[in-house]
């Protein structure tokens, strides 16, 4: 075999067996995050967020935002995650600091069909983001259907941010997932701060975990380090009644 | 027999030849008719369904030519230039009225010069096909009944002894101005042939068609599929004559047994590519809800292309924004196709202070896209609108408690109680003051005791609502 032959081999045993495409990631901005991560948010890759609550699906969205940069973004959800946790607001997007103009939307009758959009979505290489948003526990989405995803993801490299409301974690062939929660402003404001998650990463492909408390900020559109302090954690999930009616719902 | 209803009296509608030979006429009390025969099988009129059915031929008949229109009880057909197709004239009158009559359907047929001249020989003269130009003389003989202009006019034709058109087209146009009318004068002319009133067709003319017809017709879906793509490429050469891309691609589907299907694709960027065109007709015909059901076999298919532009990109571009912006219109495309046009979205900013309207979802394959959106967050400040709103906002309970005007303290929303740690407002934001039920809302961003962060509003002013006013929650903030 020739040079040429070992290395036109070589590359297809890489790109078969696990070493990603060169693609850069996206850094969260929180300096110990990053560094689980191993540089950040993967491009062209799964990444699931289970939502625990109300806010916390804001969370997801800012992934997204950091992870889109100029190039849009389609955000994919079912009719009746639109009915039940509202419809995304082009104003609220904007303030998070996001661009509202990069944004597309597709309503999926069902969660089916939203799956199999997001597979002809995700192979399209000049998108910024793809956020395919969930409600309930989704049974079309099973190992089989989230690792098409991921293999149409690390084709294109545009990264697919799964966005799971009112479900439990189930075996996924994920890059990375995400349990949050959403916190409120830090204890010694007075008024209103900027939002705040309690992000839990509970799997990790290369491996690493944590728990991390990120503040979004949404001028550089980029998280922030807290400041650590010995301040009011959110309180135990038992007695949160946001917890409670989002599941409900 | 047919008997329909006006002005509170039971008439006789419509009637078969039968009837018409015993002495029945159109207009007659039906208590008439009943004494006159005695067992006389009688129908309810349903002119809506009449009118329906009327429909369906007029699509029928848009295989022979795209200008059809419905005319009182008729049709009329412009086949100006489309006859030869048939074989001349006086092949197409014939195979016409033998297509319409095997569908169980009695038809009386006739071609001329006007529409109004065709008009009254179809119902006068069936059969007759009157030569290019001597209209005149085709209408001579025929009775003044012929000119279809109303009761008044027909009775003054007869005092004065006018019984055939011919005879009244003698007269001076100047006296019978002056008795019935100018309006009466012209359509008089329109019919002898001095000028052309044209037909208004039902649909707009398409900007380029490809059809083919089939000898035989046909069922199976490689042939649909072959035909589609034949078709699709001959569109592409017209399209490329004229430098041209289009936007509304429509396929038709004539069936042998009088059946017509339509599916229609829309784009958001001018279109030539015949794979293209027949990619998202595919997607289109997946997506319907029941497959198309060739019956016997469709004995004609038709693709028209509408909404043409200028197509700028004929090469492929070098430009990696302009190439991305093509690709991502296309898988748009694709999806408007398989889900619907309006399922595919993107925002467009009003200018507007109403929450709820400030942004539109429209759908994406439109095009014309301006609006900026004003931040109204400061540098510093935490986002002020929320990321989600609910399409309708959800009355929450509040505790009778507390003083009326401020954010509640504690309110109880979807089967779950929240507790108030901090609040932001109010915003005032009136809502449209023309619109009674609509009151000025004051806007709270609250934020509950664990973190869930939340847009409520108060409906009403303190001093409009009194003691109980409704609160409604209608945003969640990231």
């Amino acid at each position: 075999m020739n040079k040429h032959e070992k290395l036109a081999d070589l590359r297809h045993f890489l790109r078969r067996y696990g070493l990603p495409h060169n693609r850069p990631a996206v850094p969260l901005g929180l300096a110990e995050a990053d560094a689980v991560l191993d540089g950040g948010i993967k491009r062209g890759a799964l990444h699931e967020v289970f939502a625990e609550d109300w806010g916390a699906g804001g969370f997801a969205a800012c992934l997204a935002i950091r992870a889109m940069g100029r190039k849009p973004l389609f955000w994919i959800r079912t009719d009746y995650a639109a009915l039940e946790y509202g419809a995304l607001s082009a104003t609220g997007f904007l303030e998070l600091g996001g661009d509202p103009k990069n944004l597309l939307l597709l309503r999926a009758p069902n969660v089916e069909e939203a799956l199999s959009a997001a597979a002809d979505i995700l192979a399209c290489p000049h998108l910024g983001a793809v956020m395919l948003e969930l409600e309930g526990h989704a049974h079309a989405l099973d190992l089989a259907a989230s690792r098409r995803l991921g293999l149409i993801a690390e084709e294109s490299g545009v990264p697919l941010f799964l966005l799971r409301e009112g479900a439990d974690s189930r075996p996924s062939a994920a890059t990375t997932r995400w349990q949050v929660k959403s916190l409120g402003s830090r204890a010694e404001d007075d008024d209103w701060g900027a939002p705040r998650f309690l992000a839990q990463l509970t799997r990790h492909r290369l491996g690493g975990s944590g728990e991390w408390i990120m503040e979004w900020n949404p001028q550089d559109g980029i998280f922030r380090q807290e400041t650590a302090y010995p301040g009011a954690v959110a309180a135990t999930s038992s007695h949160r009644p946001a917890e409670a009616s989002f599941r409900r719902a | 027999m047919i008997a329909g209803r006006a002005n509170n009296a039971i008439y006789v509608h419509a009637l078969n030849g039968a009837a018409a030979r015993q002495g029945l006429y159109r207009g007659q009390p039906l208590a008439n008719a009943r004494a006159m025969i005695q067992n006389l099988q009688i129908v309810p009129a349903d002119e809506k369904a009449d009118e329906d059915l009327l429909e369906k031929i007029a699509d029928w008949c848009d295989r022979f030519t795209p200008l059809v229109a419905v005319d009182q009880q008729g049709l009329l057909l412009d086949v100006t230039g489309v006859a030869h197709l048939f074989g001349g004239e006086d092949k197409m009158l014939p195979f016409v009225r033998e297509k319409i009559r095997a569908q169980g359907f009695a038809v009386q047929t006739a071609i001329a010069g006007s529409c109004l001249t065709a008009h009254a020989l179809a119902r006068h003269a069936d059969g007759m096909i009157a030569p290019p130009g001597e209209d005149a003389r085709v209408l001579s003989p025929l009775p003044v009944t012929a000119l279809d202009c109303g009761e008044e006019i027909l009775r003054a034709f007869r005092r004065a002894g006018l019984k055939t058109v011919g005879q009244v087209a003698a007269r001076g146009r100047a006296e019978l101005a002056s008795r019935f009318g100018g309006a009466f004068v012209t359509r008089l002319d329109v019919m002898l042939g001095a000028e052309e009133k044209p037909l208004t067709p039902r649909r707009p003319l398409p900007d380029f068609r490809a059809e083919q017809r089939f000898a035989e017709p046909v069922i199976t879906q490689e042939v649909i599929t072959a035909s589609l793509h034949a078709l699709a490429l001959s569109l592409k050469g017209m399209l490329e004559q004229g430098g041209q891309g289009l936007r509304l691609l429509e396929a038709f589907f004539f069936r042998a047994d009088g059946k017509v299907e339509r599916i229609a694709v829309k784009t958001g960027a001018p279109l030539r590519d015949a794979d293209v065109m027949l990619r998202l007709l595919s997607e289109r015909l997946d997506a319907l809800a029941d497959p198309l059901d060739p019956g016997f076999g469709f004995d004609v298919i038709r693709l028209e292309a509408s909404l043409t532009e200028k197509n700028q990109i004929s090469t492929v571009s070098f430009d990696d924004h302009d190439n991305a912006r093509w690709q991502i219109a296309f898988l748009v495309d694709h999806l408007a196709a398989r889900f619907g046009e309006h399922r595919v979205q993107r925002f467009v900013a009003q200018d507007t202070h109403i929450p709820e309207a400030q942004s539109v979802a429209l759908p994406a394959q439109e095009r014309d896209f301006d609006g900026t959106w004003v931040r109204r967050r400061k540098e510093t400040d935490p986002p002020l609108r929320p990321l989600r709103l609910l399409e309708k906002p959800e009355e929450i309970r509040v505790p009778a408690t507390g003083v009326p005007e401020d954010a509640p303290k504690r309110f109880h929303w979807r089967r779950a109680q929240f507790d108030v740690a901090r609040v932001e407002g109010p915003e005032r934001i009136a809502m449209e003051w023309w619109k009674k039920e609509k009151l000025t809302r004051d806007y709270f961003r609250v934020e509950t005791r664990d973190g869930q962060r939340f847009w409520l509003y108060r409906d009403g002013l303190y001093r409009e609502t009194g003691l109980h006013p409704r609160w409604y929650l209608q945003g969640i903030f990231a």
